[in-house]
């Protein structure tokens, strides 16, 4: 089937047929296959949730596959754990590198294979020389003897790949690799990708970024939920194409969206910067509306939100309740004036592990449910009831610790715990990232009955289908700034992904 | 109480009652100890069961209790002040000199509770304000604290109390109970209202148990947080003026070494020293049960060296015991 002339003579280094994993509640790939060839770059594109990561966990041996088979040169292999992937010459540079900071290049280089003296020590003679080696392949003139952390994130990927050239890898994946590099070492990176190529390495680049892909990748493959969609070669694909194949689906029908007549403006954001994060945020959000955030992850819409609600300060800029300027300090102060947000890491900024449910729900809404400062227990419990039920919850007790509930009911907990305050707004970032089917539903018709019920909601989501379904209106944000705004009928998830990606030309 | 058809899915507020909770708790655990501990110490010693001596037994653990149970509030929430000590012993400086200057006993009481409430108030703002974590900040500031009063006092003391400064630790309210046993009760219910029934001891257990997520429930961290400190520095100057008052003297070794009993005596009484968990009984319990053992080594002429032996060990296993205890629980739930 392939055309092309260098690879389908060329055995694959390492071949993945039929591979299929799920998790509970969720089918993270379903017969995917994926080849690599030796001295060939091959993309991997997909949304978030497409499968992407789950896909590289399988390849380095962190996951094991429920079905489907792995070959290396041919021969069929299992990758037990992460150190038989290693051994097969498989190795992942992330976007957050996992290296240690504590110690030094050459260490980081060498760890669990560093050259060993007669007497079983380590040769360090031997092994900061074999590091200097390495790394002057790879381009990078460092001191093996200086410890990480003194290092740059671009140096820090330079040992990352340094260190996979000393064990003797075959096989490089390199996720998001220049997510946190500037436009100099980005080309660096290029140039260093090249001489992999040359040295036959099979590399495996995952990339949202365009023009990167369209530069540095010979092949491309395409996830969506979980299912490989399309393969080729760069040169007979188009950005439309792999944009087509990434989002096209039907989206729409899942979604229990409500017809809601919108009213006033009830937010107004002007003017919003802030020294690093984002700036030039300007919006109004009415009465009715569900009005959705759509962007790659790192585009700033977390950290602008969090900024409405007093975690951080923004350097400049006005808020508007109600066409009443506020000042917002601390989230206590944003709960008192009606604004509440729920945020995306739920075990860390959400739920109270080791806390009842009944304590999780009330704990923004004390003041209500006491009384003089003094508690008043069957208050909480009546409250969590209203709330926890609305969200039909499932749970053995509303005593029970919120850390024994599943992942959705967890979340239901959460939401459950701001709506009770009763906002005028609810900001609700990934409202529904990694929670099961049924729990996302359940989350959607929710929030659905409020925006009906005149509460406006904002909902931050890198999920197309989901902003696609729920919103009426859609600002996306690109390294912390808007760069587009589309109403619900004239949305499309090519819209979206253009914008978020940040590429130009528009097809009529 | 509502009819099961109605509802289609009803959740009930709690499954176990507070009755059995109760029964499998650490208190009861420690009632169990407290118990036998009583009984090894009547059959050891023939003058343990006299009143007076139990009542003298008090002193043991009283003034070190009443800070244990600030201390209780500051480990829930997630921190630690290792300074209680050292504030008791600057408190006492000060009010000696105070005395020297001859203030009488109501302006005495006056400047212990404003010099413990500023040594709170110096702990809070470095670990609120500078955002330090409390344990470095603590073992600073304990040596600051203890520095200064040597430096006020060098190789003296101070002995000129009014007459009337020794009831604190002196005095008795009604038969053998001593006005320290009696204010250490009236602090026990104190607290343990604050820590169970208002929406500042919520606040605590939400802080202890998660952090970032009581910041973003709206919890004021910082404002909750000073308040524990400014607690710990004003129950260490309330035992300072009980100890001053009962010794009738200050020198700068005055309750050398408190810190870790006081400690010792919270994480006995059940609170995580991880944070997030504890109640205010089971510190009361454990005040008593190292008070008796502390006793009942006394009677039996045990050196003081073996004492100190047995508080260090004490402390090791009632960190161990609850994770054990965790665990077996867990084991057993399946």
């Amino acid at each position: 089937m392939l055309q092309d002339t260098t690879t389908s003579r060329m055995k694959p280094a390492i071949a993945l047929e039929g591979i299929s994993k799920s998790f509970p509640g969720v089918q993270a790939l379903a017969d995917v296959s994926l080849s690599l060839y030796p001295g060939s770059v091959t993309a991997l594109v997909g949304e978030n949730g497409a499968g992407k990561s789950t896909l590289v966990k399988i390849l380095t041996g962190i996951y094991q596959p429920d079905g489907g088979t792995i070959r290396v040169d041919g021969v069929e292999t299992h990758f037990a754990a992460a150190s038989a992937a290693a051994k097969a010459g498989v190795t992942a540079i992330h976007q957050e590198t996992v290296l240690f900071d504590e110690l030094s290049v050459a260490e980081n280089i060498f760890l669990g294979h560093a050259p060993r003296t007669r007497f079983g020590l380590i040769d360090w003679a031997r092994m900061n020389a074999d590091a200097r080696t390495l790394l002057e392949r790879v381009g990078a003139s460092l001191e093996p003897s200086i410890r990480l952390r003194d290092l740059g994130i671009a140096s820090k990927h330079l040992v990352a790949i340094a260190r996979a050239l000393s064990i003797d890898a075959r096989v490089v994946i390199m996720d998001e690799p220049t997510a946190a590099l500037s436009y100099k070492e980005i080309h660096e990176l290029y140039e260093l990708i090249d001489r992999l190529k040359a040295d036959g390495k099979a590399i495996l680049f995952i990339s949202h970024k365009f023009d990167e892909i369209f530069r540095i990748a010979d092949r491309y493959t395409v996830f969506r939920d979980g299912r490989m969609v399309g393969e080729g070669l760069i040169g007979e694909t188009t950005q439309d194409d792999l944009v087509r194949m990434m989002v096209g689906r039907d989206v729409g029908q899942v979604f229990p969206k409500q017809e809601v007549a919108i009213g006033e403006p009830v937010l107004t954001v002007s003017g919003y910067r802030h020294p690093t994060e984002f700036e030039d945020i300007n919006f109004e959000l009415r009465r009715g509306e569900i009005l959705g955030f759509y962007g790659l992850v790192g585009a700033g819409r977390s950290e602008f939100m969090q900024s409405l609600i007093g975690i951080t300060r923004p350097s400049a800029g006005a808020v508007r309740l109600d066409g009443k300027v506020l000042v917002i300090r601390s989230p206590a102060e944003a709960i008192e004036a009606g604004i509440v947000y729920v945020p995306e890491e739920r075990g860390r900024q959400g739920a109270i592990i080791g806390m009842p449910i009944f304590q999780n729900v009330t704990l923004p809404s004390l003041t209500r449910t006491s009384r003089s400062g003094f508690l008043r227990m069957a208050e909480e419990f009546r409250l969590a009831r209203e709330y926890t039920s609305r969200l039909d919850l499932r749970a053995a007790s509303l005593d029970q610790d919120v850390g024994t509930l599943s992942g959705g009911n967890q979340q239901k907990v959460v939401i459950a715990k701001w709506l009770a305050t009763k906002p005028k707004v609810i900001i609700l970032d990934e409202p529904t990232k990694g929670i099961d089917i049924g729990s996302k539903a359940a989350v959607h018709a929710f929030m659905s009955e409020l925006a009906a019920q005149g509460l406006s909601v904002i909902m931050v989501s890198s999920e197309i289908p989901e902003i696609m379904g729920m919103s009426d209106r859609v600002i996306v944000m690109r390294e912390g700034r808007m760069v587009g705004q589309f109403e619900r009928a004239e949305l499309s998830a090519e819209k979206l992904v253009r914008a978020a990606a940040g590429i130009s030309e528009i097809a009529p | 109480m509502a009819e099961a058809h109605v509802q289609i899915r009803h959740i009930p507020d709690r499954l176990q009652s507070r009755g059995s909770r109760l029964l499998k708790s650490w208190e009861s655990l420690l009632v169990v100890v407290a118990l036998l501990i009583f009984v090894a110490n009547s059959l050891a010693s023939p003058y343990f069961l006299d009143p007076w001596n139990l009542s003298d037994a008090t002193f043991n653990f009283t003034e070190k209790a009443m800070i244990a149970f600030a201390m209780a509030l500051v480990i829930i929430a997630g921190e630690i002040d290792l300074s209680v000590a050292s504030i008791v012993a600057l408190t006492s400086t000060a009010m000696g000199y105070a005395a020297s200057q001859g203030l009488g006993t109501p302006a005495l009481v006056a400047v212990g509770l404003a010099v413990g409430l500023a040594c709170g108030a110096v702990n809070g703002l470095l670990v609120t304000r500078l955002g330090l974590p409390s344990i470095v900040v603590t073992i600073g500031t304990m040596s600051l604290f203890r520095g200064i009063a040597f430096i006020i006092l060098g190789d003296q003391a101070f002995t000129e109390y009014p007459a009337s400064f020794a009831w604190f630790g002196q005095g008795y309210v009604w038969w053998v109970f001593s006005f320290e046993f009696c204010l250490f009760l009236g602090f026990a219910v104190v607290y343990a209202v604050i820590l169970h029934m208002t929406n500042f001891g919520r606040a605590v257990y939400a802080i202890g148990n998660n952090q970032t997520a009581a910041l973003f429930s709206g919890v004021r961290v910082a404002r909750v947080k000073f308040t524990l400190f400014l607690l710990t520095g004003l129950m260490s100057a309330v035992a300072s003026i009980c100890l001053t008052s009962r010794l009738g003297s200050t020198r700068p070794s005055i309750a050398l070494g408190w810190e870790l009993e006081v400690v010792t005596m919270v994480v006995l009484g059940g609170v995580s020293i991880l944070g997030g968990s504890g109640t205010i009984g089971g510190v009361v319990l454990a005040a008593f049960i190292m008070g008796m053992v502390t006793f009942g080594f006394g009677l039996l002429n045990v050196p003081g060296i073996v004492m100190s032996i047995f508080i260090g060990l004490l402390l090791i296993s009632v960190i161990a015991l609850p994770i054990l205890y965790t665990r077996l629980k867990r084991r057993m739930a399946h």
